[in-house]
């Protein structure tokens, strides 16, 4: 055996480190939470809010139909009448408690769709936890947004800009976009606050990123796919660009001083 | 640590502050993972969240090895004593992370093979809601558990410390936490 070939099975374990090379040109994927939040889909699920009129009217009715339908047994309602002279709400009766306990909601939404008059709907701050088990039991105090229509920020919590977005106008859990009749339709409509959202794009391939706000969603997230699973726009070095500016927009959003509202 | 029979002075003061940091920044948590909250929870160990910023990258296979044990998932009545013996082998300081609705509270699984939350077994320092929590709930949770373990005292002292100016804590403190609990009382 010659030097040449000695060498060369000698260094082979060089070969090796080729993937782990390769990382080092991938750029990084590591979201730095604390400073910063991956932007969600648009149809997450999270902290629910109840809702309000314009005039400052709940729109809760006390009906029980959410308490009915939760699967986990997390809502408590109580109804009870409109006082004469002060209503609550414009109907006749009034959720009187509302309580939702955050330890064994399962974030399903059914309590949404299933709400007649869209009093209860999900924002999408996900990010809260509990030093003990009474700060999870939400009670009306906490879920009913304040008089713009904002959800209310608990110091547990961590909001951010952009979080309150669409809150009022949320979408059935139960996508319709499998039928064209829904096709292009808003799902929701909200009258205070973050207000109609525009309509998701259906399964024709017809959809509106930007409006929907899903595009710097979709340009972000396309940092995971390989080269050839991207689309047009976010292949080579333009959609790295894409990817960057986004990503410094994001940072520039997020990064403004934490709970400076709380 | 010997600390206790010291008189509480700066120089202890220091000290513990120099202790409390290196608790927070190294927290190896127990793999304890038992249903689909532990998908989350590797979630969080791997790139895109990358857990090891906060050195807890280690999942450590021993509970001897580790200092926080996140329940991630539901437990049974059969898992129970499991639990509760993986937390009594862990060393001292330890923590609980509740993990999921199923932890908690029992979450959906009204029955009759679920505990109805793991603070009736172990003592539940932080409970993280969701089902399953996303990562970045999780990573609330530690980092509320970290400024648990900031705020609280490493040492039960015999006297009442000289509670004097409210301290200003910046950031992530929901709450003030009282003094965390040093292992099961006798």
């Amino acid at each position: 055996m010659g030097l040449r070939e000695t060498l060369k099975e000698e260094l082979s374990f060089l070969g090796g480190f080729k993937v782990t090379l390769e990382q080092m040109r991938r750029s990084r994927v590591t979201w730095q939470y604390p400073l910063e939040k991956k932007p969600k889909p648009i149809r997450q699920h999270g902290r629910h809010v109840l809702n309000r009129y314009e005039d400052g009217m709940e729109k809760c009715i006390g009906c029980e139909l959410c308490a009915g339908v939760c699967p986990a047994d997390c809502i408590y309602v109580r109804g009870a009448d409109n006082p004469e002279a002060d209503p609550v709400s414009p109907g006749e009766r009034y959720g009187f408690v509302y309580e939702i306990n955050y330890l064994r909601c399962i974030h399903c939404d059914m309590c949404v769709e299933a709400c007649p008059t869209e009093a209860i709907t999900e924002s999408k701050m996900f990010e809260f936890s509990f030093t003990n088990r009474a700060d999870a039991i939400y009670t009306k105090a906490e879920l009913v947004v304040d008089d713009e229509g904002r959800p209310r920020r608990l110091p547990w919590e961590d909001w951010r800009p952009g979080d309150d977005d669409h809150t009022s106008a949320w979408m059935r859990a139960t996508s319709p976009s499998g039928s064209a009749e829904y096709e292009g339709r808003v799902q929701w409509s909200g009258e205070l606050g973050y207000g109609v959202r525009a309509p998701e794009g259906g399964q024709s391939g017809r959809r509106d990123d930007e409006a929907t706000g899903i595009r710097s969603l979709r340009d972000v997230l396309s940092l995971h796919l390989d080269d050839d699973e991207r689309t047009d726009e976010q292949r080579g070095v333009q959609g790295a660009l894409r990817r960057l500016r986004h990503r410094v927009e994001l940072q520039k959003k997020l990064l403004s001083p934490r709970r400076k509202d709380a | 640590m010997g600390l206790e029979d010291l008189p509480h002075n700066f120089l202890t003061g220091r000290l513990e502050d120099l202790v409390k940091w290196s608790r927070r920044m190294s927290v190896w948590p127990a793999t304890f993972g038992l249903a689909c909250c532990a998908i989350e929870m590797m979630a969080v160990g791997a790139a895109d969240f990358d857990l090891s910023r906060f050195g807890m990258e280690v999942f450590r296979a021993s509970p001897r090895q580790a200092d926080l044990m996140i329940v991630a998932g539901r437990v049974s009545q059969k898992m129970a004593p499991v639990l509760r013996q993986v937390y009594d082998q862990m060393m001292e300081p330890k923590w609980v992370i509740s993990m999921g609705v199923c932890a908690s509270t029992g979450g959906m699984f009204n029955n009759y093979a679920i505990v109805q939350g793991v603070d009736q077994i172990v003592p539940v320092d932080v409970y993280a809601p969701g089902c399953p929590p996303s990562p970045e709930t999780l990573m609330h949770a530690i980092l509320t558990l970290h400024e648990k373990i900031r705020t609280g005292e490493i040492t039960r002292r015999p006297h009442v410390p000289d509670s004097g100016g409210e301290e200003e804590l910046a950031g992530w403190v929901p709450e003030r936490p009282g003094a965390v609990r040093l292992g099961t009382p006798r």
